[in-house]
């Protein structure tokens, strides 16, 4: 375990003199007044919609790492990581202060997720001193935006399954492989990669972390084009890729202590501490005010079953947002288990699922053919096409489920073929 | 029920639940079906000392909560009621006692302490017949006649009504709301039995024949009352989505534990992966349903202006995931769960129940859907 494991599972707390959270709300309110834009409207509406060009993409990109300096240079970003990594120094409360002041104000989301958490996070809690001072300042001035390598083509939820493999080379590591589902990989420039250190041993004992940058000659990124059209998701293919030691986070073949922590961070989404979002916000794609807004729009908000339909949305929106606060202050006093962030993302993915659906099913028959001029309704037929990237992306809804029954419940683990085995002996399909 | 409970309320709670888990026994509980009011008079007055009808009641007119949050502290009690499925008229008691301490302590002082000292039992009668089931529809008429009231109409169901030496009732005079205290044997005042799904709960139909009251029986002001009785219909829902909630909480636990127990095909019910995703689905609503209904519980507590929101968002959850969860346990469990010999109809009666009181989830449904919309067209 590196030194940096003390700070494990907990955020910054300053002895003494850390500033109350009412007058730093007034300096936030202030602040973003002054200094952030009203966000564009319906910005952040739909399923990953593929509504811009490449050039516009880089430009916007561009303009959030301005945003994320902004706010580095202004005493706002990283509110919970420690101040002798460029952060705050603060508490959970002055996070959820500014993001409820932050509500109608643009903000840099390019920079949250996976860059802020998990991989920050993970950073903060596994990475050497050098490693922190190395990345996390720059990661908070908006110098750098990293992607998960995580999941590969081979099998999207058997995380510790992981096939690339990385092997030593005197003070380097030498990376193959090819990773998976990283959005935005062709804009970013740091990839946290877990590979394959030890194929001897059985899986979750022979797995590494490392950091590597992304645009370097042996890191070939491709796009994926989505069923709507969007290229946001990339894979990355890794041939002969070289990784100073250095450069490696906590020990060689333990990995998967990173990677436990990791998926821990990445299921807490915009519910870690860590993230700044606009409260009210946190649930992206198809929430009950777009729901309203189609109900609006298609002229039906006084028909009974489109009322029922908006009255479920916010329902379901409001338990959310209940459950989420619910979690994370049983896991932050104790009284859950880390393991019960699976609960929040189980529940939030169904939660999107039927709001899109409701959302479709108000539009009517303009849900199956539109034009640009029907405002909220426009592309309500796309999204419902994308759906299920609610309850697939992050993490299937079914490994949630399993890891409620078995971690949260204690009930029967399912019967493996890889446990207890050499990996290179577990059975493996074809490579697609 | 909450996280996180002070040391006093963690006291308040464990000694209702001891109390229920001694006396609301299962067998206690099918013996209870065949007895006319559901409950024992002295089991009441016991469970009255220990502070179960006080909670909403001023500390000057002899109440007091245990936390400064007395809404908060009755639904811990609510929550016991549902985790035993415990008789008893928890609801209506409270939300008059309330309403007595909040307009009427100086002229009510007897009803008030016979409330707080269970030796007196009040109902609160607010749905009406359909089509008037819908919330927010008073069809009951309290028409001014001089210095009287004169009221028309039917309340049902009024739980525990048959039991009441006062009914608390809501009623139109023109365009305004007016809610009224009458005893329950003023004349042209009948009450008809009916039946429920509870075993413990009992319910009637109450009927008024141009009843004449007295205009100081008015609670709040003639025609000006609907915010009090907005008030009191919050603190039923939250008493009821507290009930819900511990309710789908033993269920589960039960539930929980025949899935280790109960084996088939040499392997436990826990070990199938089709029926472990079924139980972290409940698990999932269970803690939302915790969730929602302590947010919902606060915020009528604070007055918050996201009170109706929010209780409503909790009744309409609740009522749809209750129920749900509850016959999901059944379906887990197989035929025996169908039978009166096993214990979890008690559950399934007690969430039956609730959902269908105080506004079903498709009446919260329109409700919130009303609010949003207001709040958008008012912004």
């Amino acid at each position: 375990m590196s030194d940096g494991g003390s700070d494990r599972g907990h955020v910054a707390v300053q002895d003494g003199d850390m500033e109350d959270v009412a007058s730093f709300r007034a300096r936030a309110h202030t602040w973003i007044r002054e200094n952030l834009a009203p966000a564009a409207a319906g910005a952040s509406a739909g399923v990953l919609r593929n509504n811009s060009t490449d050039e516009e993409e880089l430009d916007q990109v561009a303009h959030e790492r301005r945003l994320q300096r902004k706010l580095f240079d202004a005493g706002f970003a990283g509110i919970c990581f420690p101040k002798a990594y460029g952060g705050q120094g603060l508490s959970p409360a002055h996070q959820q202060a500014f993001n409820e002041e932050l509500t109608g104000h643009e903000f840099p989301v390019r920079l949250q997720a996976p860059t802020i958490s998990p991989c920050a996070a993970v950073i903060l809690d596994f990475g050497t001193e050098e490693q922190k001072l190395a990345h996390l300042p720059a990661i908070l001035k908006g110098d750098e935006l990293w992607m998960q390598f995580l999941s590969e083509p081979s099998g999207g939820s058997d995380v510790a399954g992981a096939q690339t493999s990385a092997v030593r080379d005197g003070d380097e590591w030498v990376l193959n492989g090819s990773k998976v589902w990283t959005t935005g990989a062709w804009w970013s420039d740091w990839g946290l990669c877990l590979a394959r250190t030890n194929w001897d041993v059985p899986k979750h004992r022979g797995l590494s972390v490392f950091m590597l940058p992304i645009r370097q000659p042996g890191v070939e990124v491709h796009r994926i084009e989505m069923l709507n059209g969007t290229k946001e998701f990339c894979q990355e293919f890794m041939t002969d890729v070289l990784v100073p030691d250095s450069d490696r986070i906590g020990e060689i073949d333990d990995g998967w202590t990173v990677g436990i922590r990791w998926m821990f961070h990445e299921r807490m989404l915009h519910n870690s501490p860590f993230v700044t979002i606009p409260a009210g916000d946190a649930h992206a794609g198809i929430g009950a005010s777009s729901v309203l807004r189609v109900a609006r729009q298609s002229g039906r908000l006084d028909d009974p079953r489109v009322r029922d339909l908006v009255g479920e949305a916010r329902m379901l929106h409001r338990t959310t947002e209940a459950l989420q606060q619910r979690l994370t202050d049983g896991m932050r006093s104790g009284v859950m288990s880390d393991q019960s962030a699976a609960i929040g993302r189980l529940f939030s993915g169904v939660v999107s699922n039927r709001t899109n659906s409701i959302a479709f099913e108000i539009a009517g028959a303009d849900g199956g053919a539109w034009t640009d001029d029907d405002g909220a309704i426009t592309d309500c037929g796309s999204d419902f096409l994308m759906r299920q990237v609610s309850t697939i992306g992050g993490g299937t809804t079914e490994m949630a489920r399993n890891v409620i029954s078995e971690r949260v419940l204690g009930m029967p683990r399912e019967r493996t073929l890889d446990r207890d085995v050499p990996f290179r002996d577990v059975p493996r399909g074809g490579q697609p | 029920m909450q996280l996180s409970l002070t040391p006093d309320q963690e006291f308040f709670r464990d000694n209702t639940s001891k109390f229920l888990t001694e006396r609301a026994t299962p067998t206690e509980i099918r013996r209870l079906r065949d007895e006319p009011d559901g409950y024992d008079d002295r089991y009441w007055r016991q469970g009255a000392e220990l502070g179960w009808t006080s909670l909403l009641v001023a500390e000057e007119h002899g109440g007091g909560s245990i936390s400064g949050d007395g809404l908060g502290d009755l639904a811990l009690v609510a929550d016991e009621f549902g985790r035993h499925a415990a008789p008893g008229p928890l609801v209506p008691t409270n939300v008059v006692a309330g309403a007595l301490s909040n307009l009427g302590a100086d002229r009510h002082g007897d009803l008030l302490a016979g409330l707080l000292n269970g030796t007196s039992i009040a109902s609160w009668g607010y749905l009406e017949p359909r089509p008037h089931q819908g919330l927010d529809d008073l069809a009951l008429e309290i028409r001014e006649d001089g210095s009287e009231l004169v009221v028309r109409g039917i309340k049902r169901p009024v739980e525990s009504a048959g039991r009441a030496s006062h009914l608390l009732i809501a009623g139109r005079t023109g365009r305004g709301w007016t809610q009224i205290l009458v005893p329950t044997d003023t004349e042209g005042i009948s009450v008809w039995p009916m039946r429920t799904v509870d075993l413990t709960r009992r319910f009637a139909e109450v009927a008024f024949e141009d009843v004449r009251v007295p205009i100081e029986a008015a609670f709040g002001e003639v025609g000006g009352a609907a915010h009090q009785i907005e008030r009191q219909f919050l603190q039923a829902v939250v008493m009821a989505n507290a009930e819900t909630v511990g309710a789908m909480q033993t269920a589960f636990a039960m539930t929980l534990e025949w899935a280790f127990d109960r084996y088939s095909f040499g392997r436990p019910l826990a070990s199938y992966q089709e029926l472990k995703h079924r139980f972290a689905d409940m698990k999932t609503w269970l803690e939302a349903g915790h969730a929602i209904s302590d947010m919902a519980a606060q915020a009528v507590s604070a007055g918050s202006p996201e009170a109706t929101e929010l209780a409503s968002a909790a009744k309409a959850f609740l009522g749809q995931y209750g129920t749900e969860l509850l016959q999901d346990c059944v379906q887990m469990h197989g035929g025996i769960g169908l039978t009166f010999e096993h214990d979890i109809h008690f559950y399934l009666r007690r969430v039956t129940l609730d959902r269908t009181l105080h506004g079903t989830p498709s009446e919260h449904r329109a409700r919130i859907a009303r609010i949003v919309s207001d709040h958008e067209d008012a912004a």
